[in-house]
C-alpha cells in the first residue's frame, strides 16, 4: 500500500491541484490497493481501471492548463451500485438486473463528474439495498475490514468497506433505514444521510420513494462535508427535490472545519438506548456526550414516546413502497428475463420475478403488497402514515429544547456474517436508531466514537439535526471528531487490522 | 356474435335507464405528463421515448404545469370544485403496456369535483352531474401480431411508448337518470358538448377517430318505481358521436332482453364492435386491487385560490350558450346549423370565417360544400386544411362584389390549398380575376354579336332566351372570367 491511499480526500485534492501528485498516480494507487485487497473485502462489484485513469488524465490536463478546479477534482471516489452510472452495469446487486447498463446518468452522478472526481467503479449492497449486512447481494457478502468474518452493515456495506480498507478515500452511498449511517458505524467510518430532498433521488434505483436519500461517505467529517457540498442542491429532474438555503446553501464544509459546539444543546434521545444495546456500544457513546460536553455543549435528556413504533411504522411504508417500486422489474423490457418462447406475457413476468429476486427483496414485496391491499391499507399503511407523522413531531417537539439529538448509531458493533440470516426481525432491528430520521425526512451522520471495549470493534455515534440544518451535523461531527482524535493520539482508523495485501 | 335484445320501446316501459360516462380526455400539451417528450401521435415507435417514460430504473416524473393547468380550466368548465391541495397516486397493476406496472393517477383526491353541466338535447336542456376530474397518464400502445389480434392468443406483441405518459384527464360523470327515452341521445350531447368545450379551451385536438377522448360507456337499467340501481355494464372503446348514442341504446336492449328472461346483468367490460354490438371482455365481478397509494415521488399539487379566480375568470364561453347564441345571429336553417355542429370543428372555422367579415351564409356554403368536399377526399379534418379562415373570407367577398365567379373561386381553393399562395397570389399566377373591364369586355361582345347575325336577329325579335347562346361564346373568349350578368346586359344593350 502507497502513502497515497492513506491520505485524506480534502490533502488529495489540495496535492492534485497543487501538481505535488497527479489524478493519474492516486487513481492507479486505488486501484492497486483494491487489486491487493478486494479479493478478501469484495467492497465492489464492477470497477473500469481504463475509463478512471482516463478521467484522472482529463482532469490532470486541465489542472495543467491552469484551470481552478474545485477542491476534490481528480480525486477518486467509490459509487454504491444503486446510482445509475452509464457505462458501466448497474444492478441494485440483484439478478434482476444483471448487467443491465443504464443509458443515463444520475444527477449525483453528474455532480460528481462535473466536480471533476474520479469514479473507480460500483459497490456492493443488499439485493435493492434491502438488507443491513449486505448478505442480501445476489453477487455475495463485503466482508468488514475489521473483521473479514463480520459484516460491514448494510446496505451500503461495500462503500464503507472500501472507505475502512482504504481502497477509496470517498464514497457515494443510499440510506432508506440507515443505509449510510449503519455501515459506517460499524467500520468506523463517517457517513451522512442528508435532509430529504437536498441530494436529488433521479437516476437512483427507487427503493422507497418517501425515504430514500443520497448522501456522502469518508473516512473523516472534514472530506464527508466536501463531498455532500459537491452532491447537494435542487434538481429539476426531482420533484421532491428542494431548495437550499442559510448555511446549507453556503455549503456544510466550513462548519466542519470549525467544529466548534459551545453553547449548542445536544439533546439525548431516552428511547435510543437501554435494553438491548450492547454494554461497549453504550459506553463509547455517553463517554462520546461526555467530550461534547468538555467542549462546550449542553446536553439536555429529550424523549420521543412515538419512536417505540417507528420499526413497525417503517416495515410498513417501506415493503409497501418497495412493492411498487420494484414492479417494473417483470422481465419486458429490460433486465433477467425467464419462459419459453411459447411462455406468455404473465407467466414470462411471473418467472422472471420469481427467478430474479432473492429471498428478502420478495419479503418485502409480499409484505408491502399486503400492506396495500383493499380492506388492510387503514389498518396498516393508513395507520403507518398516521404514526410517520407522529414520529415527526416527536423530533418537532425535542427540537424546541434542543439544537441536535444524539444517539448510538446502532445497537451492536459489527455481528458475524450469517449471524442474523435467518432471523430478518433481529436484522431489521440493527436499524432502530436509524429509521426514525428517515421516516421524518431530517438530516443525521454517523462519525466513529471509539472501539467497543467488548469486543474492540468500532461503534458510531449519530447526530440529527432538523431539516435542512445539515449543517449541524458536521458542526457536531467535527469536534467530536476532533477531541477523539487528539485524546487517541491519531484516528481511529489507523487501528485497523492492516489486511494482508496478497490475495 | 348475437344478442337477444329487447325492442327500445318496451325497455322504457319497464325500466328506467341509469348510464355513466368515463371519458378520457387526451390533452394537447407540448411535452409529456412527467418529462420533456413531445406528444406528437404518428411518430416512429419508440422514438419520443427517455428514461423517464420509459419506466427505466432510477428515473423520476416531474409534474408538467400546463397539464395541470389544463385540468383546472377543464374543472371549472365543467362547474367543479378545484381542490385546494391534493395528490397524485399509484394505481398498481402489471400490464406491458405501463412501463412501471403502475400508473401515477389520482385516487380519492381528484383535482375537481362536485360538478354538473347543462347540454342541450335537442333543442331542451339537460343537466350532466359530474363526480370528478381527474389527471393521469397514458399507457403505451401494445399491437398484437397473430390469433385474433388480442394479447392472449397472439404470437408476439410489440410495444410502442411514444403515447406512455401522454397527460389524460378522466372525466367520469355521477349516475344520470331521468333521461328515459333520451339517454342515448343524452349520452351523446353530453360527449358532444366535452368535445366542444376542450376544444374552446384549447387544451386538447378533442378528436374522438384518433383516440384523442375515449369514452366508457356505463350503462344499466332499474325496473320503473325501484330506487336501486341495477348491475352495470361497461363498454370501452366507444370512440365516436354515433356509437356512444348506438351503443346506450344496445346495452339497455340487451340488458332489457337479459332481465326480462329473469336473468341476471353481469358486471362486467363489454367491447363496442364497429358492427353495432357490443361482445363481453374482462368480468368485474371480482374487483381488482390496485393497491392505491399516493405518489411518493410527486409533491402534492395545491393550486392558488387566486390563480384559480384567474382560471375561472379566462375561460371561454360554455360551448351550449355559443351554439344557442350563434344559432340565432347566423340566422341559418335549423337544419343547416344542426348539419355545422355535426361535423367536426366546423362551428369553429365559420365563426372565425364571419369575424373576418364573411356573411355566415357564405362561410357556411364554402365550409360544408366545397371545403368538406376536398377534406374528405384528403381524408382530413376541416381545420387541418391548409386555408384559413381569413383566407375562405376573403375568396366570399371576392365573390360578392362580383370579382370572382363561384367556378373561378374553386380554382382559388385549389391553388391555396395546392400551397401556391394566398388567394390574391393565386388570382394573380393563375390570372383568375373576372374580366370587369368594360373595354375588354365590349370587344368580345361585339366580335360574338359580328360572328352570328342570325341569333342577333333572333333576339331583335324578342327571342331574349337566344341571347344564352351568345353568353357562352362570350364567355369562352374570356376563359370564363367574366360576370354572365353584365356579358348579358351588354348583348341585350346592343341588340336593342
Amino acid at each position: 500500500m502507497t502513502e497515497l491511499t492513506r491520505l485524506d480526500a480534502a490533502e488529495l485534492g489540495r496535492r492534485i491541484a497543487s501538481r505535488e501528485v497527479s489524478s493519474r498516480e492516486v487513481t492507479a494507487a486505488c486501484f492497486d490497493r483494491i487489486e491487493a485487497v478486494d479479493g478478501a473485502v469484495r467492497a465492489f462489484l464492477t470497477t473500469d481501471r481504463e475509463r478512471a485513469l482516463q478521467a484522472a488524465d482529463a482532469i490532470d490536463t486541465r489542472i495543467a492548463a491552469g484551470e481552478k478546479l474545485g477542491p476534490l477534482a481528480g480525486v477518486p471516489i467509490a459509487v454504491k451500485d444503486l446510482l445509475c452510472y452509464q457505462g458501466l452495469p448497474t444492478t441494485a446487486s440483484s439478478r434482476i438486473l444483471e448487467g443491465w447498463m443504464p443509458p443515463y446518468n444520475s444527477t449525483v452522478v453528474e455532480r460528481l463528474l462535473d466536480a471533476g472526481l474520479v469514479i473507480l467503479g460500483k459497490t456492493n449492497l443488499d439485493e435493492f439495498a434491502l438488507g443491513s449486512s449486505t448478505e442480501t447481494s445476489a453477487f455475495g457478502p463485503t466482508h468488514n475490514p475489521w473483521a473479514l468474518d463480520r459484516i460491514p452493515g448494510g446496505s451500503g456495506g461495500g462503500s464503507a468497506a472500501a472507505l475502512a480498507s482504504f481502497e477509496a478515500p470517498l464514497a457515494i452511498g443510499t440510506d432508506t433505514g440507515g443505509s449510510i449511517r449503519q455501515p459506517a458505524a460499524v467500520t468506523g467510518t463517517v457517513g451522512v444521510k442528508p435532509t430529504y430532498g437536498a441530494v436529488s433521488r433521479y437516476g437512483i434505483i427507487a427503493v422507497a420513494s418517501s425515504l430514500d436519500q443520497a448522501g456522502p461517505c469518508a473516512r473523516n467529517v472534514y472530506d464527508t462535508a466536501l463531498l455532500h457540498d459537491v452532491i447537494v442542491g435542487r434538481d429539476p429532474r426531482d420533484g421532491t427535490s428542494v431548495e437550499l438555503s442559510g448555511t446549507q446553501a453556503v455549503g456544510v464544509a466550513d462548519m466542519a472545519r470549525r467544529a466548534d459546539v459551545k453553547g449548542l444543546r445536544i439533546g439525548v434521545v431516552k428511547e435510543l438506548g437501554g435494553e438491548g444495546y450492547q454494554p461497549g456500544v453504550e459506553q463509547r457513546f455517553r463517554e462520546a456526550v461526555q467530550v461534547l460536553v468538555q467542549a462546550g455543549a449542553e446536553v439536555v435528556e429529550v424523549s420521543c414516546p412515538h419512536f417505540v413504533h417507528s420499526l413497525a411504522t417503517y416495515y410498513l411504508i417501506m415493503p409497501a413502497e418497495v412493492s411498487s417500486n420494484l414492479s417494473r422489474y417483470d422481465g419486458m423490457r429490460y433486465g433477467l428475463r425467464k419462459g419459453g418462447p411459447d411462455a406468455t406475457t404473465e407467466q414470462v413476468m411471473r418467472a422472471s420475478r420469481g427467478a430474479g429476486f432473492g429471498a428478502e427483496a420478495k419479503r418485502r414485496i409480499i409484505l408491502g403488497t399486503y400492506a396495500l391491499s383493499a380492506g388492510y391499507y387503514d389498518a396498516y399503511y393508513g395507520s403507518a402514515q398516521k404514526m410517520r407523522t407522529l414520529i415527526a413531531r416527536d423530533f418537532a417537539v425535542a427540537y424546541e429544547v434542543c439544537d441536535v439529538l444524539v444517539s448510538p448509531t446502532t445497537p451492536t458493533t459489527a455481528f458475524k456474517l450469517g449471524e442474523k440470516v435467518d432471523d430478518p426481525l433481529a436484522m431489521y432491528m440493527s436499524d432502530l436508531c436509524t429509521i426514525p430520521v428517515n421516516l421524518a425526512g431530517i438530516a443525521a451522520g454517523s462519525v466513529p466514537c471509539g472501539l467497543s471495549p467488548d469486543d474492540g470493534l468500532p461503534v458510531g455515534f449519530q447526530i440529527i439535526a432538523p431539516a435542512l440544518q445539515d449543517a449541524r451535523v458536521y458542526q457536531v461531527a467535527a469536534a467530536l471528531e476532533a477531541a477523539l482524535d487528539t485524546q487517541r493520539g491519531h484516528p481511529l482508523l489507523d487501528d485497523a487490522p492492516a489486511l494482508g495485501e496478497a490475495r | 356474435m348475437m344478442n337477444d335484445l329487447m325492442d327500445f320501446d318496451e325497455v322504457l316501459a319497464r325500466f328506467e335507464p341509469v348510464i355513466g360516462l368515463e371519458v378520457h380526455v387526451e390533452l394537447s400539451t407540448a411535452s409529456k405528463m412527467w418529462c420533456g417528450c413531445s406528444t406528437t401521435a404518428g411518430a416512429e415507435p419508440n422514438t419520443h421515448v427517455c428514461p423517464v417514460c420509459l419506466g427505466l430504473p432510477g428515473s423520476l416524473p416531474v409534474v408538467n404545469q400546463s397539464a395541470i393547468e389544463a385540468a383546472i380550466r377543464i374543472g371549472l368548465m365543467l362547474n367543479c370544485s378545484i381542490a385546494s391541495w391534493c395528490r397524485f397516486a399509484r394505481k398498481n397493476y402489471f400490464y406491458p403496456d405501463m412501463t412501471k406496472d403502475y400508473q401515477i393517477s389520482q385516487y380519492d383526491e381528484p383535482i375537481a369535483f362536485d360538478g354538473t353541466v347543462t347540454i342541450d338535447v335537442g333543442g331542451e336542456p339537460f343537466t350532466v352531474p359530474i363526480e370528478r376530474a381527474h389527471m393521469e397518464e397514458d399507457a403505451g400502445k401494445l399491437t398484437h401480431i397473430g390469433g385474433s389480434g388480442r394479447i392472449q392468443d397472439a404470437d408476439y406483441s410489440l410495444a410502442d411508448y411514444n403515447r406512455a405518459g401522454v397527460p389524460l384527464i378522466e372525466i367520469v360523470t355521477k349516475p344520470v337518470t331521468g333521461a328515459g327515452a333520451r339517454a342515448p341521445e343524452v349520452a351523446r350531447a353530453y360527449m358532444e358538448f366535452l368535445r366542444d368545450a376542450v376544444k374552446a379551451l384549447g387544451v386538447s385536438d378533442a378528436r374522438l377517430e384518433r383516440g384523442n377522448m375515449r369514452c366508457d360507456v356505463n350503462v344499466s337499467l332499474m325496473p320503473i318505481g325501484s330506487e336501486v340501481l341495477g348491475t352495470r355494464s361497461e363498454t370501452k372503446n366507444v370512440n365516436s358521436l354515433r356509437t356512444v348514442e348506438e351503443s346506450v341504446r344496445y346495452e339497455m336492449r340487451r340488458q332489457g332482453a337479459i332481465l326480462a328472461a329473469g336473468g341476471r346483468v353481469k358486471q362486467e367490460t363489454r367491447h363496442w364492435n364497429e358492427a353495432g354490438y357490443t361482445t363481453p371482455g374482462r368480468s368485474k365481478e371480482e374487483a381488482e386491487d390496485y393497491r392505491y397509494f399516493p405518489e411518493p415521488d410527486l409533491v402534492p399539487v395545491a393550486p392558488d385560490a387566486a390563480w384559480v379566480e384567474q382560471l375561472r375568470e379566462s375561460l371561454p364561453e360554455n360551448p351550449v350558450s355559443r351554439r344557442s347564441r350563434l344559432r340565432a345571429a347566423w340566422g341559418l336553417a335549423d337544419r343547416e346549423f344542426d348539419d355545422v355542429v355535426g361535423v367536426d370543428g366546423a362551428l369553429d372555422l365559420i365563426d372565425a370565417t364571419v369575424a373576418a367579415g364573411a356573411s355566415p351564409a357564405g362561410a357556411r356554403k364554402w365550409w360544408m360544400g366545397e371545403l368538406a368536399r376536398r377534406a374528405n377526399e384528403q381524408g382530413c379534418g376541416l381545420d387541418e386544411l391548409t386555408i384559413t379562415p381569413k383566407q375562405v373570407a376573403e375568396i366570399q367577398d371576392l365573390v360578392e362584389t362580383g370579382a370572382l365567379t363561384d367556378r373561378l373561386a374553386r380554382e382559388v381553393f385549389d391553388g391555396v390549398l395546392g400551397g401556391e399562395g394566398t388567394p390574391a397570389q393565386v388570382i394573380e399566377a393563375r390570372g383568375l380575376a373576372v374580366v370587369s373591364d368594360d373595354g375588354a369586355l365590349a370587344e368580345a361582345v361585339q366580335a360574338v354579336l359580328a360572328a352570328n347575325p342570325d341569333i342577333v336577329a333572333k333576339i331583335r325579335d324578342g327571342k331574349t332566351a337566344a341571347a344564352g347562346a351568345l353568353i357562352g361564346q362570350v364567355m369562352g373568349r374570356l376563359q370564363g372570367k367574366a360576370d354572365a350578368a353584365r356579358v348579358r346586359e351588354l348583348i341585350m344593350e346592343a341588340c336593342a
